[in-house]
């Protein structure tokens, strides 16, 4: 597919930074607020998704992906780049069940998705993904919460915030975090994190919110179940 | 002729109480002529999972590299030891890859799982289809005869020691009416923080 360039276009400036990088990263900081929080008993992540018309069929498309029965995934920047590597990650998590006859944890999930990314910044004649990933999952009732950026570093996180205005979002999260709040709990707080960000009313057209349950499922909530924790 | 007896072995695998044995015969022959009768059948694979190849004695040395690598691979990038049933997912795929040209060996597999010590035996065949065993697993050329024997020496629950009994005898009856096994047995005895390995003498024919 991009073997006609034999060579990359993501090359070192003279300061050692690799520009098309920072630029990726700049386009995800740009994207809609996305939160992650790990709780006692499971993760939450919460997206915001306006919708830039009323016309709009807000639900036949979700930011909150299924990547197996335990995993989750959401980003902050460009939503095609994100269906990419959505597709990806569940090949990828079906391969290692058809190879080893057990459920992927979330943690090598992690470490392939990220290879891929890095593919991306190294090989011939493509563009490093414009997404961060947020992959949440429950590793035999251990919840995890992991962080990818377009360069295919990947950070495990307690709670984080992505896209516009995620620094305010991480210091938010930095008071209000508690290692030992039930997942309730931890979806209120994303919600209030969320918040903080919002232009207009809240409601349950224009959020998303994924979570793992301590069944060790990854369940998307429904339109009342999001209205009832508002 | 066929290929599977080219070699000849005579393989086991018995579960005890919180403990596996695993045995082989020590003949290393090609047809008629035994060239070496010390040659080691079982492969470790784990603290305590071990690996045991029967047939083609080529194509056994193989799958057993091939295997330690594809397990080396995965406890790296997982940072965790393998559990056995994971391990025979692995085995079962490494031998379907070749299933319109397969490793003329098959594979017995006896471990304990490493975080809750339950004994675990597996068989298999040349392409893969695994037998997860509850009580005995056998393979070889001395297959047939070591089911019988086992058939007859087996009980549940046995402690290590009446396990070795067991296994030791099954294997030493069976592999004498087997031309192409025997000349020795290795037993090794699997138990949670323990691993012991026998050598048996036998008949030298």
């Amino acid at each position: 597919m991009t073997e006609r360039y034999s060579f990359s276009l993501t090359t070192f400036s003279p300061s050692g930074k690799l520009v098309q990088i920072e630029y990726a990263l700049a386009a995800v900081a740009a994207g809609a607020p996305t939160v992650g929080i790990k709780a006692k008993n499971g993760v939450v992540v919460a997206t915001e998704k306006k919708a830039k018309n009323s016309l709009y069929e807000q639900d036949s498309v979700h930011k909150i992906e299924k990547i197996a029965d335990h995993i989750g995934m959401v980003y902050s920047g460009m939503g095609p780049d994100f269906r990419v590597l959505v597709k990806r990650a569940r090949k990828i998590a079906m391969q290692y069940e058809s190879s080893y006859g057990e459920a992927i944890p979330t943690g090598q999930l992690v470490q392939r998705v990220g290879a891929v990314m890095q593919e991306y910044t190294q090989s011939g004649g493509v563009r490093p993904f414009g997404v961060s990933l947020l992959i949440m999952g429950m590793d035999d009732g251990k919840p995890t919460l992991w962080q990818c950026d377009p360069s295919g570093t990947f950070f495990p996180w307690k709670a984080t915030a992505l896209g516009k205005n995620h620094i305010n979002g991480k210091t938010f999260l930095e008071k209000r975090f508690n290692a030992d709040q039930e997942l309730d709990d931890a979806i209120h707080v994303a919600i209030l994190t969320l918040k903080e960000s919002f232009e207009g009313a809240m409601t349950e057209e224009n959020v998303e919110i994924g979570i793992c349950n301590d069944l060790g499922k990854f369940v998307r909530l429904s339109h009342n179940e999001i209205k009832d924790h508002l | 002729m066929s290929i599977d007896e080219y070699n000849g072995s005579a393989i086991v695998a018995m579960t005890g109480k919180d403990c596996v044995a695993i045995a082989t015969d020590t003949r290393f022959g090609v047809q008629r002529t035994t060239i070496t009768t010390d040659f080691e059948r079982v492969h470790k694979m784990g603290p305590t999972l071990y690996v045991a190849m029967s047939g083609l004695v080529t194509d056994a040395y193989t799958v057993a590299a091939r295997l330690k690598y594809r397990l080396n691979l995965y406890e790296l990038r997982e940072n965790r030891p393998v559990n056995p049933k994971v391990f025979v997912s692995m085995v079962s795929n490494l031998l379907y890859e070749r299933r319109f040209g397969p490793y003329f060996s098959t594979p017995v597999v006896a471990g304990l799982d490493p975080t809750s010590g339950k004994p675990f035996i597996a068989g298999f065949d040349c392409i893969g289809d695994p037998t997860i065993g509850t009580d005995f697993v056998t393979d070889g050329t001395s297959g047939e005869q070591l089911m019988g024997m086992c058939e007859a020496f087996w009980r549940p629950d046995l402690n290590k020691d009446e396990l070795f009994e067991a296994i030791s005898q099954s294997l030493l009856n069976a592999q004498d009416r087997d031309s192409y096994a025997g000349w020795g047995a290795q037993v090794y005895i699997i138990e949670k923080d323990k691993v012991t390995k026998k050598i048996l003498k036998a008949r030298k024919d």
